[in-house]
């Protein structure tokens, strides 16, 4: 499966992904906690010239991924026109940009193992209570084996309504996937038991 | 504990490839799209425990910066955008969903999972993501409110659809639906 990270490699891709991370909370605090347009658009800025840098390949594709907020944008501005108090929304607007912007780029700079790695590290506390970090690791790589295998049965189920009828499947093919999903998910256990199981640190838990 | 596991992972995909299908567009213009009715699914068929863990775990893959939203979406922005209290709302939304499918023994499970899915689905997932707006866009819940309303039908109708396919679900594989563990074959 495709993530979303950048196949265009910058210097950000071998830092710290904690420290990424670390550093994009207090950046959002700060964000949230300032309402003077200069330095939030000064802070737009900053973070435009660190989307430039790595090229004009990286930018675009990091742009691109900020096309979601264009319904946001418009409520916004539509609203704050109507109200008569242009400025105010334009700083919320851009607040808005660079936040989502700044996330953005630690993704496209995070591996996807390195991340995974910090969520081994934030989860270790949870061992005591009785959170095996195999079972949360083996849990992720099924969603990211089975999602396109969930995906393509999907498409079959598409292809053989359309073989069929001239109408729109809509919702009626969505119990046959459900169906599927749950067929998968029972041969999929019956897998993990005939490899040896998984063992757990809470034995009650055990079904 | 490899049934729970599965049934987790599996639902979480199955949360991801409801993303995929094509939006349909109401009457009055508003799309809505399937991946919601994954959540609603999660909560009446695995239950609130393992339905809550279902979405987590979605989420979990979504910030770590898989494109599992529905529209290629995914990584960190989308827990600050304007929507992020809808997307944090959802483990809850499937909690409080499986928690009264699984109290509610009385009645038609159609019925039970259709009004659970509009409770946890709607309401709580709303007025979370109405208090995220909210924060995000800065402004009075009442006006965040206003911009979300015309989504509200939308959900209703995913929320029928989540009871009848429950009670379908039920019919088919009674040992699937985990939320009803001793009555499951009552549809």
């Amino acid at each position: 499966m495709i993530s979303l990270t950048s196949p265009v490699e910058t210097r950000a891709h071998s830092w710290s992904a904690g420290l990424k991370l670390g550093v994009l909370c207090l950046s959002t605090l700060v964000l949230f906690s300032i309402d003077s347009l200069i330095i939030q658009s000064a802070f737009l800025l900053i973070i435009l010239i660190l989307y430039a840098l790595p090229g004009p390949v990286f930018m675009r594709y990091g742009l691109s991924k900020l096309s979601i907020l264009w319904p946001f944008i418009l409520v916004v501005l539509v609203w704050h026109l109507w109200i008569l108090e242009l400025l105010q929304g334009c700083a919320i607007i851009i607040r808005m940009i660079s936040a989502v912007a700044l996330a953005n780029l630690v993704t496209m700079t995070t591996k996807l193992t390195d991340m995974i790695d910090v969520v081994r590290f934030l989860t270790q506390p949870l061992q005591r209570f009785g959170l095996n970090p195999r079972i949360l690791e083996l849990s992720i790589a099924l969603v990211i084996r089975m999602t396109p295998v969930l995906l393509n049965k999907g498409e079959c189920l598409g292809m053989a309504w359309r073989a069929r009828s001239t109408r729109r499947s809509g919702w009626r093919i969505i119990l046959p996937f459900t169906l599927i999903a749950l067929d998968d998910a029972d041969h999929v256990a019956e897998a993990l038991r005939a490899r040896g199981g998984l063992t757990s640190s809470h034995p009650e838990t055990r079904s | 504990m490899e049934k729970n596991i599965a049934y987790i992972a599996l639902f979480a995909a199955l949360i991801a490839a409801l993303g995929l299908v094509p939006k349909i567009t109401l009457a009055f213009g508003v799309p809505i799209t399937a991946q919601s009715l994954g959540i609603m699914l999660c909560g009446t068929i695995l239950g609130a425990r393992r339905g809550g863990l279902a979405v987590l775990l979605f989420l979990l893959l979504v910030a770590i910066g898989l494109p599992l939203l529905s529209g290629g979406r995914g990584g960190l922005g989308v827990f600050v955008s304007a929507s992020a209290g809808f997307l944090l709302a959802w483990p809850l939304a499937a909690f409080v969903t499986g928690l009264i499918v699984e109290k509610w023994r009385s009645g038609s499970l159609a019925l039970v999972a259709g009004i659970a899915s509009v409770i946890g689905c709607i309401i709580v997932m709303y007025m979370f993501g109405i208090i995220g707006m909210a924060i995000v866009l800065d402004k009075t819940l009442l006006q965040a409110t206003g911009f979300i309303t015309a989504f509200i039908p939308g959900d209703i109708i995913k929320a029928v659809i989540a009871g009848l396919l429950t009670a379908a679900v039920a019919k088919a594989r009674p040992a699937s639906v985990l939320s009803r563990p001793a009555q499951n074959h009552a549809g």
